[in-house]
């Protein structure tokens, strides 16, 4: 199953690292990963989603994660309200005979078109993750040129 | 003051008298006020032996052991004995000299990035890039190597820090917002706890490194004799619990004895404390302990239930926590008969070996034992050594047996014992070793020569990577691959350092040997030319549970 975690971490070089370092030195998968400063500037914050087989890998993640020297707080979205958001974006075909199509289409779903030239459009899309899912299964019919994504972002309410 | 001043005052206020290391370009500043400095300084003949003296005399003392070694191929030499002091949770500081700061990641001469290299096998460590960071830097390193569970942290001090100028403010406090380590375990589990153990009928009592490290060894005893049950160990527990107290069963596990196999696969309570069911323990996990309840008490929250279940878990210093427990015990199980069933196997499975015309090993251990009155403090070497070391010797007192466990550092055992002899140079100090690990760190001889630590090495030689041969001969049918090894004429290359060197072949030197190496006021070492082909036993099979041992004496 996959987990959001978040974790705040002291905001120095290395710590990075030392948190990619504990999930590849035990095999662990880390499906996405964003990273930014918070408004103290000292303590910066990830959202890490990962896979864990069961709930004892789980368990192993976050206390591992929390020995880490640098590691402030850790926290699993999993079992908290919450709210997460993740940002695509999307390179497509916008050739005139598809146009009209992809419209509707992001009539539909989340999604809208930030930037075209020539027969190609960059497609902007912000939700969660099941949006996010749809939006892309319904784009494969157009040739999709290009994709990134953010990773995920969650905040606690 | 310059960097190299602030930090020689700061490992001043920290305490440090001994220091083990080896110098270079990256830390001639540092070198230059160690030439005035005050400290016991130990030159060592190679970095690994520096780090694995400070490990030896933090098993000892129970003080930070601190080494000290220059950029690039110093530090990498490091390595090996950062991660053994890592594996055993030993308090250790290393430091190391860098390139300049503006030369750090342009792959400058003798640059090395070894806190991206050593970041899974310390417990922290910093590059230090502003000289006024480093006096708070040296008191929080030592701070986060002692507290909590233990383990070594490593500063790395490029060059320019050590020659820039700053005031020196030694913060008398650490306050790091970001490690809390608990101390105290939480009282409703202490309360069940202590429920659990006044129903127990069979319960035994499993415990590991942290009763050392934590200083709980005389609450240990309290406790194994208010409630009356069976004490185990692993490796890193041995001299928690008196080896001839009655309620002793020794080590359990792959070399462990019978008798403790069979307690704990028979207990109806485990009482686990400062131990973490290493799979060199449990044997195949299904089969261990399968009838019982456990408690399990660690200062590491992620070693609880990482490999076996738990029914009581608590966090905490075991000493605190044992002081805790004891209180709340208020009333103990009767447990006779279970004493009664354990005295039993004891009886139908005791530790022995089959004596004979050579020299056997666990007898040459049995005689240092006796002569030394079981007050020395024994290192190890890794292998059958090792185990041997650990069977047949009688350690009584915490930090008497030195050995590395989670890494099983071939090379560990000299060094180790010539930083446990600086520690504690009263004592006795032996390294029992084999003649493959031996000569993995013999260069220390001149060290222990020329500084006057005068350690004594007993080799067990059998001709053979011993342990490895065993294996070859039970599991790969006696094809000895590569593990026939050749060693140099040990008498007369202890005697080209300026050591004593005397080789025993007759069983009936053995004694005299041990006694004479005692009375020479200088570094021995002992060559006993023991059973090439002896097996430590009783075995369990890699993957088999653990009561199914073999005994190899049907
Ligand atoms: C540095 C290192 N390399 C390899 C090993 C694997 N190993 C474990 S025991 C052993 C044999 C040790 O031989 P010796 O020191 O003669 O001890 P004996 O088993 O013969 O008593 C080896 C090679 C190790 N533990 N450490
Ligand atoms: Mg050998």
């Amino acid at each position: 199953m996959r987990h959001t975690i978040s974790v705040l971490v002291e905001n120095k070089f290395g710590v990075l690292a030392r948190i990619a370092g504990l999930f590849s030195a035990r095999g662990y998968n880390i499906a996405s990963l964003a990273v930014s400063e918070t408004l103290d500037p000292s303590i910066s914050y990830m959202t890490i989603v990962v896979e864990a087989k069961d709930e004892k890998i789980l368990e192993q993640i976050m206390k591992q994660l929390n020995k880490l020297i640098d590691v402030i707080t850790v926290t699993d979205f999993t079992k908290k309200e919450h709210v997460e958001r993740e940002l695509v974006l999307v390179k497509v075909d916008y050739s005139a005979k598809e146009k009209a199509k992809l419209e509707a289409i992001l009539q539909k779903y989340v999604g809208k078109i930030v930037q075209h030239k020539d027969d190609t459009a960059v497609i902007e899309a912000v939700g969660k993750e099941q949006q996010i899912k749809q939006l892309l299964e319904s784009l494969r019919q157009f040739g999709v040129k290009e994709l990134i994504r953010t990773g995920k972002i969650a905040i606690e309410y | 003051m310059t960097g190299a001043q602030i930090l020689i005052e700061s490992l001043k206020r920290e305490g440090v008298a001994v220091i083990f290391g080896y110098p270079g370009g990256q830390v001639l500043p540092l070198f230059d006020k160690l030439y005035d400095a005050n400290f016991n300084f130990i030159l060592v003949r190679h970095e690994q032996g520096a780090a694995h003296a400070a490990d030896g005399y933090s098993r000892a003392t129970g003080k930070v052991g601190v080494c000290i070694a220059t950029s690039g191929p110093g530090a990498t030499n490091l390595v090996t004995g950062i991660a053994t002091a890592f594996m055993d949770s030993i308090p250790m500081v290393a430091i190391t000299g860098q390139v300049k700061t503006t030369l750090i990641g342009n792959d400058a001469f003798q640059e090395a990035d070894i806190t991206g290299i050593t970041r899974p096998i310390t417990k922290h460590n910093f590059l230090v890039k502003d000289i006024k960071d480093l006096a708070r830097i040296v008191k929080e390193a030592f701070y986060i190597a002692s507290t909590g569970r233990p383990g070594p942290v490593l500063i790395d001090v490029p060059l320019d820090i050590q020659q820039q100028e700053a005031e020196f403010i030694w913060p008398e406090t650490v306050e790091i917002r970001s490690y809390k380590p608990t101390l105290f375990g939480h009282p409703g589990q202490i309360k069940k706890a202590a429920k659990l153990i006044s129903q127990a009928k069979k319960p035994i009592i499993y415990a590991g490194g942290g009763i050392i490290s934590s200083g709980a060894t005389l609450f240990l005893r309290e406790l194994a004799e208010k409630i009356q049950a069976p004490v185990t160990w692993t490796l890193m527990g041995i001299g928690a619990f008196p080896a001839t107290h009655k309620l002793s069963l020794g080590m359990l596990g792959m070399h462990g004895t019978a008798f403790a196999n069979h307690a704990i696969t028979d207990a109806d309570l485990i009482i686990a404390v400062g131990a973490r069911f290493d799979d060199r323990v449990t044997g195949r996990l299904d089969a261990f302990a399968p009838k019982s309840k456990v408690i399990h008490i660690d200062i590491d929250p992620s070693s609880i239930s990482k490999n076996f279940r738990v029914d009581v878990p608590i966090v905490g210093d075991a000493k605190n926590i044992l002081g805790e427990l004891l209180e709340q015990i208020k009333k103990s199980p009767d447990t006779s008969s279970w004493i009664k069933e354990v005295e039993a196997l004891k009886k139908k499975h005791p530790l022995k070996y089959k004596d004979g015309e050579k020299i056997k090993p666990q007898y040459v251990i049995e005689q240092i034992d006796e002569v030394t009155k079981g007050e020395a403090i024994i290192t190890t070497e890794v292998g059958q050594n090792q185990m041997w070391a650990a069977q047949w010797y009688k350690y009584n007192h915490p930090r008497t047996f030195i050995s590395s466990g989670g890494l099983g550092t071939m090379g560990f055992g000299f060094p180790a014992a010539m930083g446990a002899k600086m520690g504690l140079p009263e004592r006795m100090v032996f390294d029992i070793a084999g003649d493959g690990s031996i000569q993995m760190n013999i260069q220390e001889l001149a060290t222990c020569v020329c500084n006057k630590i005068h350690v004594k090495i007993a080799i067990l030689n059998n001709g053979y990577l011993g342990m490895v041969r065993q294996w070859q001969e039970l599991f790969y049918k006696r094809r000895y691959s590569h593990t026939c090894i050749s060693g140099p004429d040990f008498v007369k290359l202890a005697e080209s350092f300026g050591a004593v060197g005397i080789r025993v072949t007759k069983k009936e030197d053995v004694r005299k040997a041990i006694e004479k190496a005692i009375s020479i006021d200088n570094t021995v070492l002992i060559d006993f030319h023991i059973e090439p082909e002896e097996n430590v036993y009783p075995m369990v099979p890699a993957g088999s549970a653990i009561n199914n041992m073999i005994s190899g004496l049907a």
